[in-house]
């Protein structure tokens, strides 16, 4: 158990003040390098990435330590006169940073898998550095300007990732990409200047800065609270400002696990959250009659996506509803202002985009070891590719929500939330939406497994893929099961989201 | 000659700029000698302004009215800066972009007289020394226009030449306004001076001798075709420097002359919008690369006029800063641009945009600092453009001005829309019926505009010390 | 009418012609001339600043600024008509 009292009442400051600095910087320096280096030197380029990975890893784990025995980093340097970029390392950056950190490492590996043989490497491996980059200054962003900054850091390095096939159909979804991001980060830049304008001030501090401005300028406050929810909300895909993220799908697999697990989409959920609890604050948010509407968009967000998912015969585009779906959950726990509801929010974001990159991944795997693309053709790929599958399975079946998998988890809090803040409605939505999961997700897994497929799905000779593609699935599927059956212990997800969640909600 | 580092920022190009005429075989090396030189004396110079404030010096030991001084603030030395920091990268651009001996030998005595006209400008302080020093540049700057000696580059700068002359001469005749009203010329004077109807008809006449100059739409028809046809050097000092000289003069004149209604702060503004509106329209109909970039500084000085104009005649005493911001910003960025689109032309042999992804050959380089360069115009950060932008747009949201908001998020738009036009082709490769290299069209020529457009972002970083800077020695109601 | 008015009116007119010429005609070497008349009207205007009404000696500060504007606009006729030649003659060798 991470001891609370100590983390919250003691401030110490760091003996390495920088390190929150040293980690944006790993990914950030090693950008140029990666797009320096010549196509053919592949050995090279690999042992760069996942040594930068590694090595973040390392760093973060140590961030993360450091900041549980209540160390406190602030790094920051004006850039206009009062307005700052500023990063900070609290409690829930670490929790977003840790994920990204972790699959930054698995998808590194399983990029090199995939893109073994194919041009531009050295572009993809500069570009998702620097998306990797960007998510990090995201999550560690101490404002709302400096998170800003990052915001469109992540749609600009995302976007050479989401066409780097080149066709013209890569350059079609990439310009809807791009409009969409784009247009987001433009009505977050609005709304970053109407915070700075009315506050004056755009710092994440538990408990918002908005009081003053509330108390004066009530339509004021709520029309911000519309114009950076609906900014962020292109990024979180939430309904109707989702339809960039199916037609994204035609990025290489490791860049769609990417997006969705958690680069693009949880920038924007995480965004969300930091607005609601920490330039409004939940109590103020509440006050300004926003949550009840922005739960109900979640609600239709998540009904929307998962009965969309249901008709979508290619794979990806089913993951890509599916992911429009889980996504809102997140913003439902936000939205619902009771702590356990949050609690169940946060974990919803470590626990969805390790489902998500699973499934993700896997896809991938069944596109390049079978050709495999659509649910139709899915029949008895579960004998020809047997591991994949079964990664494939762990996931879904935790996205159901089966427990005690780490779907389950988030699910149980999200539903004892809404029960908490006295919505009940939330446990027949739960209830309605795993149903819903379930109907889209076991007829592949029933495909797979139960029925024969044709001759080429006989069990092969020698594997169909490369360890570099089957093992990064297999870990992201362990580490489903271990989240969700270990949820307790200490470190774990959930421990960590209480430790955030007694910040957010203790903060008088 | 008093060793001064102002007069030397004066004489060392000049000296430069006839001794590179004279000696032609020697004329790079000269050149180089003379811009290096210029940059000491502007480091020299902002030493001093760091440590007292404005630097002012009577030419001749003779003051002001009668004598030509010359005086420095945070706002001129920074634009001189921006000028030789621009300018010895563009130099270092025009090595390798200028091969043929003939505009070897013509661009560096024009680009030295250029720049001593440049530097003039933003040394000057009384008016009439402001429209020789502009009719300097003009003279240089058509040079430069039409170095490439084709047609179409002749019958630009021949277009370019008649607006610079009107222009000038519209500003003379403001000049000569002033003069009858209150017999002198110098700032000094023109901050003391009661308002008057003459004065404000002087006003005007110079404001729109200068929209003409610095190509304020609807005054702009000039530049697309001049900028566009010149070659990649002088494009990048026309577009990147020269047209900010008389933006600056406009930015000074206003506030020693204040504008008498505001009607004409919004009017102004309302031109700007219309440059970045029409400007945006015109770039996504663009059919060749460089005619793109030239409509893009069509719309960015609108922008930077819209800055002017953001909070309205009150807003005046702050929103210059926002001006200057974006002035420095388009200065480096579009340099660096303009430098770009010349080695891609190079190196694929056409800046037809709808072709571009046809080509086998991909100048990754040039294309990484295009893509650079148009992250700072259309104004996304952390770049300098941005840091401008949001200045913009935080002081017109404060004032309420909402309209000035809306069209610079419009203009934010149409610029994406016309840049991914050309950045959409960079990645592309289904077009292809070639086999590609890798890593195509590494040149030592790409380290120049590379380090500008680096800088266009990374100087957005610095934007806190940049502005202080900037305010020194201001307001000028301090002056003797 | 003090000689100052008759001039200065004389001034701005020449110069309004100069303009409506520098910018409605068509011939390249009207426009040139056209310019030269603006520039006229405006030598004018700065002449007139310098007149005092007799028998105070005239200011000749305004002097020299005309004789400056001469110079300048003499240099950039100068380089206004090398153009038009030069493009004359590759126009010429087009028709060719």
């Amino acid at each position: 158990m991470i001891d609370l009292s100590t983390a919250l009442n003691t401030a110490v400051r760091s003996d390495v003040p920088l390190l929150p600095l040293f980690i944006l910087l790993t990914s950030l320096l090693a950008a140029p390098v990666l797009f320096a280096l010549p196509e053919r030197a592949a050995r090279l380029r690999t042992g760069l990435n996942l040594g930068v990975a590694a090595m973040k890893v390392a760093l973060v784990a140590w961030l993360g330590i450091k900041v549980s025995q209540g160390v406190i980093y602030d790094v920051s340097f004006a850039m206009l006169p009062g307005l700052e970029f500023k990063l900070q390392a609290d409690p829930l950056a670490i929790l977003f940073i840790s994920l990204s950190a972790i699959l930054w490492l698995i998808t590194t590996v399983y990029s090199v898998g995939y893109l073994e043989r194919g041009p531009h490497r050295a572009r993809f491996f500069g570009f998702f550095s620097l998306c990797v980059a960007a998510t990090v200054g995201i999550a560690m962003a101490g404002n709302l300007f400096t998170f800003l900054i990052f915001y469109e850091l992540l749609t600009l390095a995302t976007y050479p990732l989401v066409i780097h096939r080149g066709s013209a159909e890569a350059l079609r979804a990439g310009r809807i990409y791009l409009i969409y991001t784009l247009a987001g980060g433009l009505v977050l830049l609005l709304g970053t200047l109407g915070l700075w304008v009315l506050a004056g001030n755009t710092d994440f501090t538990p408990g918002g800065v908005l009081d003053a401005v509330v108390a004066e300028n009530r339509a004021a406050a709520q029309l911000l609270f519309v114009v950076l929810v609906g900014a962020l909300g292109v990024k979180a895909a939430l309904v109707p400002l989702h339809a960039w993220l199916p037609i994204a799908m035609v990025a290489p697999a490791p860049v769609s696990a990417l997006l969705h697990a958690v680069a693009v989409v949880k920038a924007g959920a995480f965004g969300i959250m930091r607005v609601v609890y920490e330039v409004f604050g939940i109590d103020t948010a509440q006050a300004l009659g926003l949550t009840a509407p922005l739960a109900a968009l979640a609600a239709v967000t998540i009904l929307y996506g998962s009965l969309r998912a249901i008709t979508q015969d290619d794979i990806k585009k089913r993951l890509a509803y599916s992911t429009v779906s889980q996504v809102s959950y997140i913003t439902l726990g936000v939205a619902l202002a009771s702590p356990v509801a949050a609690v169940g929010a946060l974990a919803h974001l470590i626990h969805q985009g390790l489902m998500k990159i699973t499934m993700f991944m896997a896809a991938g795997n069944l596109a390049e070891g079978m050709g495999v693309k659509r649910v139709s053709q899915m029949d008895g790929i579960g004998r020809a590719m047997p591991g994949t599958m079964l990664a494939f399975s762990a996931a879904a079946l935790a996205m159901i929500g089966l427990p005690p998998l780490a779907g389950f988890v988030s699910k149980w809090y999200l539903a004892q939330g809404g029960l908490d803040a006295g919505a009940a409605w939330v446990v027949a939505l739960l209830l309605g939406s795993s149903l819903l999961n379930a109907v889209y997700f076991l007829p592949m897994l029933y495909r797979a497994w139960f029925r024969d497929g044709s001759e080429t799905c006989a069990t092969p000779a020698r594997p169909r893929i490369g360890w570099w593609l089957a093992a990064p699935p297999i870990t992201t599927a362990l580490m489903v099961l271990v989240v969700g059956g270990f949820a307790n212990a200490p470190f774990s997800p959930l421990e960590w989201t209480r430790f955030v969640v007694a910040i957010e909600y203790l903060q008088e | 000659m008093q060793s001064d580092p102002m007069t030397l920022t004066l004489f060392a190009p000049l000296f430069g700029a006839i001794l590179a005429f004279l000696f032609p075989r020697a004329a790079r090396a000269l050149g180089l000698v003379a811009v290096l030189v210029t940059g000491g004396a502007v480091v020299w110079l902002a030493r001093a302004v760091l440590a007292e404030g404005a630097v002012t010096l009577a030419l001749g030991g003779w003051a002001p009215p009668l004598g030509i001084s010359l005086r420095a603030d945070g706002l001129s030395v920074a634009m001189l800066a921006m000028t030789a920091a621009v300018g010895l990268l563009v130099s270092l651009g025009a090595l390798d972009a200028l091969r043929d001996a003939r505009q070897t030998r013509y661009f560096w005595p024009l680009w030295l007289l250029l720049l001593t006209g440049m530097n003039g400008v933003y040394l000057s302080t009384d008016i009439f020394n402001l429209y020789v020093m502009i009719e300097v540049i003009a003279l240089a700057a058509v040079g430069l226009t039409v170095l490439s000696g084709t047609r179409a580059a002749l019958r630009a700068g021949l277009e370019y030449m008649y607006a610079s002359i009107l222009g000038a001469l519209l500003f003379l005749m403001g000049v000569g306004f002033v003069y009858l009203q209150l017999g002198r010329l110098d700032f000094a004077g023109l901050i003391t001076a009661e308002p008057s109807g003459a004065l404000s008809a002087a006003l005007a006449l110079m404001v729109v001798g200068l929209a003409l100059k610095t190509a304020l739409f609807p005054l702009h028809f000039w530049l697309p075709a001049a900028h566009a046809n010149a070659t990649a050097p002088a494009s990048a000092l026309l577009s990147g420097l020269v047209v900010k000289a008389a933006l600056y003069i406009f930015l000074r004149l206003t506030t020693y002359m204040p504008l008498p209604d505001e009607v004409l702060v919004t009017l102004i503004g309302t031109l700007g919008a219309g440059a970045v509106i029409w400007g945006g329209i015109q770039a996504l109909r663009a059919e060749r690369l460089k005619l793109l970039v030239a409509w893009s500084t069509v719309v960015q000085i609108g922008l930077i006029f819209i800055a002017f104009a953001r909070a309205g005649q009150v807003g005046l005493t702050e929103s210059w800063k926002a001006a200057a911001l974006l002035i420095l910003a388009h200065g480096v960025a579009k340099a660096a641009m303009f430098l770009a689109a010349g080695r891609i032309k190079d190196e694929v042999g056409h800046d037809t945009i709808r072709e571009l992804d046809k080509s086998a050959i991909r100048p990754t380089l040039a294309q990484f600092t295009f893509a650079l360069a148009a992250i700072s115009l259309i104004g996304l950060p952390p770049s300098l453009g941005f840091i401008g932008k949001w200045s913009l747009m935080e002081g017109a949201m404060a004032a309420g001005y909402w309209h000035w908001v809306g069209v610079t998020m419009i203009g934010t738009l149409l610029s994406v829309a016309y840049f991914s036009r050309v950045l959409a082709g960079f990645l592309r490769f289904d077009r292809v019926r070639a086999p590609l290299g890798e890593h195509q069209g590494w040149a030592l020529a790409d380290v120049a505009p590379l380090t500008l457009a680096v800088s266009a972002i990374g100087l957005g970083l610095l934007a806190a010390p940049i502005l202080s800077f900037i305010e020194l020695g201001y307001p000028f109601g301090a002056m003797p | 009418m003090t000689p100052d008015i008759i001039y200065g009116v004389t001034g701005i007119a020449v110069f309004a012609i100069g303009l409506v010429g520098a910018l409605c005609a068509q011939d390249r070497l009207r426009r040139v001339l056209a310019l030269k008349l603006a520039s006229v009207g405006a030598g004018f205007v700065l002449v007139v600043a310098a007149w005092r009404a007799p028998p105070a000696a005239p200011d000749p500060v305004p002097h020299a600024l005309v004789i400056t504007g001469i110079v300048v606009m003499v240099s950039a006729t100068a380089v206004a008509l090398a153009l038009i030649r030069r493009l004359q003659s590759l126009e010429a060798e087009d028709a060719e």
